[in-house]
C-alpha cells in the first residue's frame, strides 16, 4: 500500500508581472531541471525546424535529375549540416531534455543531483550548436573557402584534412561536437547519479520506472561512446593545426583509423538515441492500453543487453573496407545477436497491448506508428547485418532509407508521443487531440511517402550524398514520391508547432493526472511546482498511483 | 529551377538493359550470389513481419476499447509477465539468427577467399578528384574511367582482379551488376573481383562520398568477347595518333598547362594528375562518364570544366576560340 497522498499545492495565482529581463535572468541562471529540460526541449525544437528545412532543401533538388536549384558545394553544406545537426543537436538534446525533466519527477526527487553540472552541460552543448551554425559566417578564414562544413556528418579522413578542407569549416565542425560531447557526459553523469542515489524512500532499483532505468543504460553507454569521439577531434585538431599525422593519408595517417574512432562512436549512438524512445515506450503504451508493462525483468535485461552489444557491432558500417573474412563475420554475428534483445522488446509491447483496452490518443497512435515503423526498421536491420548484401546497399539510398526508418519513424514518432503525453504535465494544458490526430495522419503519410519508396532507388545502385544523377538509370519517379512525401511532413510538423503554442493558451487545463497514470510524476501539479513534492513520496511498487487508486489490488502483491 | 521536363523522366524505367544499375538483375558471380542470398533474407524478414504486424494488428483491433463494452469503465486484468513465453520469443529468434548467420558466413568466405586463377587479369584502380584511373601493369596500359575487360566465361573463367587504392580522399568502386562496391582508401589496398557472364556496358559510379563533385564521378565498365579485347589491347597499346594535320593544336597543347597534369605517351606530355589522354578519342565519353565525347562537348568542356562537372579540379582554361578549335582538332586525332 502506498503511504502518500497525492499533493495538492496552491501556487500564488496573484503574483504581479514580471520584467522581461527578470524572466530571462530566471531562465539563463537557473539549475531547476524542469526549467532546463524545457530549455533542452526548445532549443532541440529550433534546430529540428532548422535540420529539417535543410532536408527538404536537398529534396527539392533530387526531385529530378540534373536539376540546378543548389550548387554541389551548398548540397554536400546541406548534407553535412542536416546530419551533424540531427544528431547531436536535436536528437540528443530533446532526448535530454525529456530525461531531464522527468527522471527527477518519476522518482520522487526534488531535482536532478547534480543542479550546477546540469546547468553547465545544457549551456556547453547549446554553444556548440551555435558555434556549428556561426560557421556560416565565420568559417571561411583568409582563404575565402567554404563556410559551412561539405565533409559529410562522419567527416570521414583524409576530407577534413587541411589540404582537402582549407578554411576553417572543419574547425568549426570539430569544436561544436566537441563541445556538445562535453555536455553529454555532464549530463549523463547526472542522470546516472541521480538514479543511483536520489530515489524516493521504497523505490528500490527493481521498482524504479522503466524509463529511468533505460535512461541510465544510455548514459552508461555516453560513458562509453563519446570518449573516443573526442579524442578523435582532439586528434584532427592536432592533424590540422600541430602537424601531426593521425589521420593524413599524405604523410602515411590512417583514414580508416578514423572510421574506427567515427563508428565506435556512431553505432552505440543509435542506441543512445533509440534508447530513450523505448523508454518513452515503456511508460505510454501501458496507460493507453490499461496494463502493466509485461516482463518488467526481461525489459530490463533486454535494455541493458543492447547496450552491451551495441558496444561490439560498430564495424557493420565498415563492410566495404576491405576487412578480412573473419572480422566480417565476427561483426555479423555481433550485428544480429543485438536482433534477439530488440526483439523481446517488440514481443514484450505486444503482450502489454494483448488483453487490454486500448484507448487511441493522438499520443497512443504516434506510440503504435513507432511500434509498426520500428519492426520494419528493425528487418531492413537484418538485411544490412548481412554483409554480402551490404556490399551492395551500405552507401546506398537503401540505407538513408533504413536509418532514417529509425531516427524518424521510431524515434521522433515517439518523441511526438513523448509531447502529447506529457505537454500537460510541463504546461499545464492538454494539447488538442484533434490537430494531434491530423499531425498524426500527415506525418504518417509524409512519412511513408519519404522513406518507404526511398528504398527502391538504392535498390537499384543510387549512392547516397550525390547532389545530382543520371537521367537514364530510373530512379527519377522515386525521387520525385520521395520528395513529394517531404511537403506532408513539413506540413504536419508546422501543425504541431501550432498546436504547441495555441494549446499553451487555449487548451483545456490538464489537472494533476489527465491520463489516469500511475508514476509518479502524475501525484504532483501540472506544471509541478519548483521543489516538484512537498512531502518527499514513499513507494511499494512500480506503479505507486496504482496502489493508490486500487488499494484492494495492489502491484506490491504480485512484484 | 526546373530545368528538365518533371514527368518527362517517368516513362523511362529500366528495370534492364544499359542504364541498369539494379542490384537484382545481376550479370556476375559475386552479384548472383548476393542476389541468391538477398532472396533467403528477404523471405525471413518478409515471414517475420507478416506474423509480428499480423499479431500487431489483431491486437489493436481485438483490444481497442469499447466505449459501449458493459465494463468499459473497469481496468482490464493486470498480466506481469511469464517465463514460458518470454523464452520461447527469445528462443525461436536465436534459432533463426544462427541459421542466417550461417548462410552469410559461406558467402562472404566464397567471395572473399576465391582462389585466383591464373588466367585472371590485373587492373590496378587509382581513385582521384573526381576521375578513376585504370592500369594494366602486364599490359602496359594506362586509361581513365572506362574500364575495359572480358567477358568471363564460367568454363574458363577469365575474372578480372581489382587492386584499388586512393590518390586523395576515399572512394568506393561499385557496378552493381557485377558485384559489391569496394571502398577505393587512400595508403590502403584493396582488392575484389569481377567476372562479367555476357558482353556489354556495366555502370555504376563512386559510392563514397569523396568530395564536392562525387555526384559526377561515374564509372563505365565494358565487357568484352576475347577478340574485342584483344583488338582493343593491340589498340591501346599504340603509342599516341602523330597527325601532322594538327600539328597547331598539339602546340598549343603542349605550350600550356595541360601538359602538367596530362600524359599523352611519346610526346613531352607526362602529367600524372588528370587522366591520360593517349587515346581519349577512343572512349565514348569525357568528364568521368558525365558527357558524350563530341568534339562541342570536348571544346566546351576545355573551355570551362565547371559547365559540366562544377568542382572539379581542372581550371578552366580559357584559350581564345582559335586555340581552343586546334586543341579540340588535336584531342580527336588521339583515336
Amino acid at each position: 500500500m502506498a503511504t502518500q497522498a497525492p499533493v495538492s499545492v496552491t501556487v500564488a495565482q496573484t503574483a504581479p508581472r514580471r520584467l522581461v529581463l527578470d524572466v530571462l535572468h530566471d531562465w539563463v541562471t537557473t539549475v531547476d531541471h524542469k526549467k532546463i529540460g524545457l530549455m533542452y526541449i526548445g532549443y532541440a525544437l529550433i534546430f529540428l525546424v532548422i535540420a529539417g528545412f535543410e532536408a527538404l532543401l536537398m529534396r527539392i533538388q533530387l526531385a529530378i535529375p540534373n536539376n540546378h536549384f543548389v550548387s554541389p558545394q551548398i548540397f554536400n553544406q546541406l548534407f553535412t549540416m542536416h546530419g551533424t545537426t540531427m544528431v547531436f543537436f536535436v536528437g540528443m538534446p530533446i532526448l535530454f531534455g525529456f530525461g531531464n525533466y522527468l527522471i527527477p519527477l518519476m522518482i520522487g526527487a526534488r531535482d536532478m543531483a547534480f543542479p550546477r553540472l546540469n546547468a553547465f552541460s545544457f549551456w556547453i552543448s547549446a554553444f556548440g550548436g551555435l558555434l556549428l551554425y556561426f560557421s556560416y559566417f565565420g568559417a571561411s578564414g583568409l582563404y575565402g573557402a567554404g563556410s559551412a562544413p561539405d565533409v559529410g556528418w562522419w567527416a570521414y579522413a583524409p576530407l577534413t584534412a587541411r589540404v582537402f578542407s582549407p578554411g576553417h569549416s572543419s574547425d568549426y565542425w570539430t569544436l561544436s561536437i566537441l563541445l556538445g560531447g562535453v555536455g553529454t557526459i555532464g549530463t549523463s553523469l547526472n542522470i546516472v547519479a541521480t538514479a543511483i542515489s536520489m530515489r524516493c524512500p521504497g523505490m528500490t532499483l527493481n521498482r524504479m520506472p522503466l524509463l529511468v532505468w533505460l535512461y541510465t543504460v544510455m548514459s552508461c553507454l555516453v560513458f562509453v561512446t563519446i570518449s573516443p569521439l573526442t579524442a578523435a577531434q582532439i586528434m584532427l585538431m592536432l592533424d590540422r593545426y600541430l602537424g601531426s599525422h593521425f589521420f593524413d593519408t599524405q604523410a602515411g595517417g590512417s583514414a580508416v583509423l578514423w572510421m574506427h574512432f567515427f563508428w565506435i562512436f556512431g553505432h552505440p549512438e543509435v542506441y543512445v538515441l533509440v534508447l530513450p524512445a523505448f523508454a518513452f515506450a515503456n511508460e505510454i503504451i501501458p496507460v493507453f492500453s490499461r496494463k502493466a508493462i509485461f516482463g518488467y525483468p526481461a525489459m530490463v535485461a533486454a535494455s541493458v543487453g543492447i547496450g552491451f552489444i551495441s558496444l561490439s557491432v560498430w564495424a557493420h558500417h565498415m563492410f566495404t573496407i576491405g576487412m578480412t573474412a573473419g572480422a566480417n563475420t565476427f561483426f555479423v554475428l555481433a550485428t544480429m545477436a543485438i536482433s534477439v534483445p530488440t526483439g523481446i522488446k517488440i514481443f514484450n509491447w505486444l503482450a502489454t497491448l494483448w488483453g487490454g483496452k486500448i484507448h487511441f490518443t493522438a499520443s497512443m497512435m504516434f506510440a503504435i506508428g513507432f511500434l509498426f515503423q520500428f519492426l520494419i526498421a528493425g528487418l531492413t536491420g537484418i538485411m544490412l547485418s548481412v554483409a554480402p548484401f551490404d556490399w551492395q546497399l551500405s552507401g546506398s539510398y537503401f540505407v538513408v532509407a533504413h536509418f532514417h526508418y529509425v531516427l524518424v519513424g521510431a524515434i521522433l514518432f515517439m518523441i511526438f508521443s513523448a509531447f502529447y503525453y506529457w505537454y500537460p504535465k510541463m504546461s499545464g494544458r492538454m494539447l488538442s487531440e484533434k490537430m494531434g490526430k491530423w499531425h498524426f495522419w500527415l506525418f504518417l503519410i509524409g512519412f511513408h511517402l519519404t522513406f518507404d519508396f526511398m528504398h527502391i532507388p538504392g535498390l537499384e545502385g543510387m549512392p547516397r550524398r550525390i547532389y545530382t544523377y543520371e537521367a537514364d538509370r530510373g530512379w527519377m519517379m522515386w525521387n520525385m514520391i520521395v520528395s513529394s512525401g517531404a511537403i506532408f511532413q513539413a506540413i504536419a510538423t508546422l501543425l504541431f508547432v501550432y498546436n504547441m503554442i495555441w494549446s499553451y493558451f487555449k487548451g483545456p487545463e490538464a489537472g494533476p493526472d489527465p491520463w489516469d497514470a500511475w508514476t509518479l510524476e502524475w501525484s504532483t501539479t501540472s506544471p509541478p511546482p519548483v521543489y516538484n513534492f512537498a512531502v518527499t513520496p514513499t513507494v511499494e511498487s512500480r506503479r505507486p498511483l496504482w496502489d493508490l487508486k486500487h488499494p484492494d489490488d495492489p502491484d506490491s502483491h504480485y512484484e | 529551377m526546373l530545368a528538365y521536363p518533371i514527368w518527362s523522366g517517368l516513362a523511362v524505367q529500366v528495370p534492364s538493359g544499359t542504364g541498369s544499375t539494379s542490384i537484382f538483375d545481376p550479370a556476375g558471380t559475386p552479384a548472383h550470389s548476393i542476389f541468391s542470398l538477398s532472396l533467403l533474407v528477404l523471405s525471413i524478414t518478409g515471414a517475420i513481419f507478416l506474423v509480428v504486424g499480423g499479431l500487431l494488428t489483431y491486437v489493436l483491433l481485438r483490444y481497442r476499447h469499447r466505449a459501449s463494452d458493459a465494463n468499459a469503465m473497469q481496468e482490464p486484468p493486470q498480466i506481469y509477465g511469464s517465463n514460458q513465453i518470454e523464452l520461447s520469443w527469445t528462443v525461436i529468434p536465436i534459432l533463426i539468427v544462427v541459421m542466417l548467420f550461417l548462410a552469410t558466413a559461406r558467402i562472404i568466405l566464397a567471395t572473399q577467399n576465391a582462389p585466383k586463377p591464373a588466367s585472371a587479369l590485373d587492373v590496378t584502380v587509382i581513385g582521384h578528384q573526381f576521375w578513376w584511373e585504370f592500369r594494366y601493369p602486364r599490359l602496359g596500359i594506362v586509361t581513365a574511367n572506362e574500364l575495359h575487360i572480358p567477358v568471363s566465361d564460367p568454363k574458363n573463367p577469365t575474372p578480372t582482379y581489382l587492386t584499388m587504392s586512393s590518390a586523395d580522399t576515399n572512394h568506393s568502386f561499385w557496378i552493381p551488376r557485377l558485384a559489391g562496391k569496394m571502398d577505393v582508401i587512400p595508403n590502403r589496398v584493396n582488392t575484389m573481383w569481377i567476372d562479367p557472364e555476357s558482353p556489354g556496358l556495366y555502370l555504376g559510379q563512386c559510392a563514397q562520398y569523396c568530395g564536392t563533385q562525387h555526384a559526377l564521378m561515374l564509372l563505365r565498365v565494358y565487357a568484352d568477347t576475347p577478340a574485342q579485347f584483344a583488338a582493343w589491347i593491340a589498340h591501346q597499346q599504340q603509342s599516341a595518333a602523330n597527325d601532322p594535320g594538327v600539328a597547331e593544336g598539339r602546340s598549343v597543347f603542349q605550350h600550356t598547362a595541360c601538359i602538367s597534369c596530362h600524359t599523352v605517351a611519346g610526346t613531352v606530355a607526362s602529367g600524372r594528375f588528370g587522366p591520360d589522354l593517349t587515346h581519349l578519342a577512343s572512349r565514348d565519353t569525357i568528364a568521368s562518364g558525365s558527357v558524350p565525347l563530341t568534339p562541342a562537348n570536348l571544346r566546351a568542356f576545355v573551355d570551362n570544366p565547371a559547365q559540366f562537372k562544377p568542382g572539379c579540379l581542372m581550371p578552366a582554361m580559357h584559350l581564345n576560340d582559335h586555340d581552343l578549335d586546334a586543341v579540340t582538332a588535336y584531342l580527336m586525332t588521339l583515336k
